[in-house]
């Protein structure tokens, strides 16, 4: 069908909304509660229009495109509502903008601007709500709430979690768990997905910058850091760069600048965890264990086993998380190698992730009262340290990382991306179980952005059923169907934020999807350009194993490298 | 197993119930329970197999349900147009300050509890209140002091 927006013919398909059609021909258009990929809720308003014939202002999100119409997206009228609309939500939101940490990344102070709201027009007493900040990952700022209902709809439509909705009603409302009570006590499983999507300040990472500076500047610690595969890929956007943009050497150069005496790898942990993973699924198999056999890297995901489905504790791998096994790896055989006391090093995890933060709580995870990780920053909170400490990635020259723990394959890389620990996991269970290595490598079939992606391969005589899942929501189907008595499927990877680590929680603010796919984009580039492809073919790794750990699954690995989980209770759930 | 409590029996009611009965299950467990539980919400939520957020958000919507119990007698105060006109809100305050409890409030010793409610319906009689069901006409500061006072001496009377 015909449509003109403003003045200019443009072609629409039956069904698709006016918002749809407007941005594929370029017309700006702002939002706030519009969730792409998602139905609209039309809650905030800012995206009105005007059409030839219709009483009122229509919001373009949720408004049909019909045949004949003629849209006005830049009129007087229009552009005074969606002033109007930012007035209204800037009524009762605090002035502290000097201070929001989201800056410069708020959307509502972004709309302010671009409509000229220089003056509170409507000044409405605000109601103040504490702070929560009793999750280790995410704190809610309420006050800072617009009510634009996108954290509820991640929480529920994404993840599958739902452990916030709206309370009460009309001006008294606001976003909160059940019975109002504090975050951490709920079924949240500490992912971040709210904070991607939250356009204000009221929903960001618990910072633990304070911590790592003091570290950084304390003699007597010994601060040694480690950064996520998807980290090198997602950091050049919070300064400017392209998505996509590898900056893995001087981001390794910028550590060192930074006071750091060691950079290590996690896609080298990635490697350990293959090792110890494959051969954990190929004992399962050869002696009938728990299967399918879930992946155990993402912290948000077995946390929502442990709390949603117990019953399914068995088949979840018990490898630590690349993090942990490398954490466990720093104060124990590094810190002999060295002669370094554990307790005096400090220990932090550079992640796209804020269920990390909650990870490293877990009181098994160390040994002696001494954590394995003492603290764990997100990208975007690794931004503001190196901004802090003034360095400009564009003016160093990359590095290599330090040994033992610096070198990895192209497979430890590609953790960071959906269905990328199920491909490293296939090219070494294929080697450890028939002596081959894999074909090609390349499993296409668990590549891309689908949130399932199922595969069957041969693997010499045996054939295996594998499944890729990204986001919890697509993470709960499959777990349904395997309480239901699905049995085809021998080994699922599952990662926690939708298209996996380049998509977390803890990621530079993403305006669009293209990003997200950009940052995939990158760490399959790797992976084609590099020749070692294969997590079982990492000297350091086979060095470690020689020097140290003995054999996957040893007694060493069992100690250092596995862990256990349990039921987990919450004050929202029976 | 325990015996089947209260809301347990209401959820018999409901078998097979899907998420658009919530509102009257709320309705039925209050009824029974007098107030909406957090282990009674947690129950519904569990039957309808529907987040305990979203029970808690559609309850927390609604006036009608609460959320403490509810005392032995449950003040409603009128805060209507014609109560209103007519010095509702001076009642409201005195009997928030006579009871030391405020607005949704149960006072300790669970006598009593205050309860606004929108209109009672009864706007010939304002300023009006309800206690437990009975109306009480044209209210005012002493003749509110004297209806506490005569519920606390028959508390008293009844105990001795």
């Amino acid at each position: 069908m015909k449509l003109t927006v403003n003045g200019h013919n443009v072609e629409a398909q039956a069904g698709e909304t006016l918002l749809t059609v407007l941005r594929r021909e370029g017309v700006h258009v702002p939002t706030l509660c519009h969730m792409e990929g998602m139905l609209p809720s039309g809650a905030c308003r800012i995206c009105v229009v005007e059409a030839e014939g219709q009483a009122n202002l229509i919001p373009s999100c949720s408004f049909p495109a019909a045949e004949g119409m003629k849209i006005l997206t830049n009129s007087p009228r229009v552009i005074n509502a969606r002033k109007t609309v930012v007035e209204l939500l800037l009524g009762s939101h605090p002035d502290d903008c000097l201070y929001c940490a989201k800056q410069p990344a708020c959307e509502l102070n972004k709309l302010s601007r671009d409509y000229g709201v220089t003056s509170r027009r409507f000044p409405v007493a605000r109601k103040k709500k504490p702070l929560d900040i009793s999750s280790p990952s995410i704190s809610r700022d309420p006050d800072k709430c617009i009510l634009c209902g996108k954290c509820v709809r991640a929480c529920e439509e994404t993840q599958s979690v739902a452990c916030i909705d709206f309370v009460k009603r009309g001006s008294d409302s606001f976003i909160g768990c059940a019975f109002d009570s504090s975050l951490n006590v709920s079924s949240c499983v500490n992912c971040g997905q709210c904070v991607n999507v939250c356009p204000t300040g009221a929903l960001m990472e618990k910072s633990d910058i304070q911590p790592v500076m003091e570290a950084l500047s304390d003699k007597e610690k010994y601060a040694v850091v480690q950064h996520a595969p998807s980290i090198s890929v997602s950091l050049a956007e919070e300064f400017g760069l392209p998505a996509g943009t590898d900056v893995n050497g001087v981001m390794t150069a910028a550590f060192r600048k930074m006071g750091f005496k060691a950079v290590f790898d996690t896609s080298f942990a990635a490697d350990l965890t293959i090792m110890e993973e494959a051969s954990e699924l190929a004992h399962r198999v050869k002696n009938g264990g728990a299967l399918p056999m879930f992946t155990s890297c993402s912290p948000g995901w077995i946390k929502f086993v442990e709390t949603f489905y117990p019953e399914l504790l068995p088949n979840l791998s018990t490898c630590k998380s690349p993090q942990q096994m490398l954490g466990a790896m720093i104060k124990t055989y590094y810190a002999r190698k060295h002669n370094i006391a554990p307790a005096t090093i400090y220990s932090v995890s550079m992640m796209p992730c804020t269920a990390k933060k909650f990870e490293v709580t877990r009181p098994e995870m160390g040994r002696e009262g001494c954590p394995d990780i003492d603290a764990v920053l997100t990208t975007r909170e690794l931004a503001q340290l190196l901004r802090i400490h003034g360095i400009d990635l564009k003016a160093l020259q990359p590095e290599q990382p330090d040994m033992p723990f610096g070198d990895r394959s192209t497979a430890g890389k590609l953790f960071g991306a959906s269905g990328g620990v199920m491909e490293a996991a296939l090219r070494t269970a294929h080697f450890l179980l028939t002596g081959k290595e894999l074909g090609a490598l390349k499993v296409e079939a668990v590549r891309g952005q689908a949130g399932i992606k199922e595969a069957r391969l041969k693997i010499g005589a045996l054939e295996v059923g594998v499944a890729a899942v990204s986001g919890l929501g697509n993470a709960r189907k499959l777990a349904e169907e395997i309480k239901n008595g699905r049995k085809d499927l021998h080994f699922i990877e599952v990662m926690t934020c939708p298209g996996g680590c380049i998509n977390g929680g803890g990621q530079p603010f993403a305006r669009n999807k293209t990003a997200i796919i950009e940052r995939m984009k990158a760490l399959y580039a790797i992976d084609a350009a590099e020749k070692l492809r294969t997590s079982h073919a990492n000297k350091a790794v086979q060095a470690l194993y020689k020097d140290f750990l003995g054999k996957p699954l040893g007694e060493k690995s069992h100690h250092l490298l596995h862990t256990k989980y349990a039921r987990r209770k919450a004050a929202d759930i029976v | 197993m325990s015996a089947p409590s209260k809301v347990d029996k209401v959820l018999e009611n409901y078998s097979f119930a899907k998420r658009d009965k919530l509102i009257p299950i709320l309705q039925d467990v209050q009824a029974a329970d007098g107030f909406i539980s957090k282990p009674a919400a947690l129950k519904v939520a569990k039957h309808l197999d529907i987040p305990a957020s979203k029970v808690y958000g559609v309850a927390t919507f609604y006036n009608q349900f609460r959320f403490k119990p509810v005392g032995k007698y449950h003040i409603m105060i009128c805060r209507g147009t014609a109560c209103h006109v007519k010095g509702s809100a001076a009642v409201l305050k005195m009997c928030e300050e006579v009871l030391g409890i405020k607005a949704g409030d149960t006072t300790r010793d669970g006598l009593f509890s205050i309860e606004v409610v929108a209109c009672i319906g009864a706007c010939g009689l304002a300023p009006v209140i309800s206690v437990n069901g009975e109306f009480h006409a044209k209210v005012n500061a002493d003749k509110l002091r004297k209806l506490v006072e005569d519920f606390k001496a028959a508390e008293n009377s009844n105990g001795k």
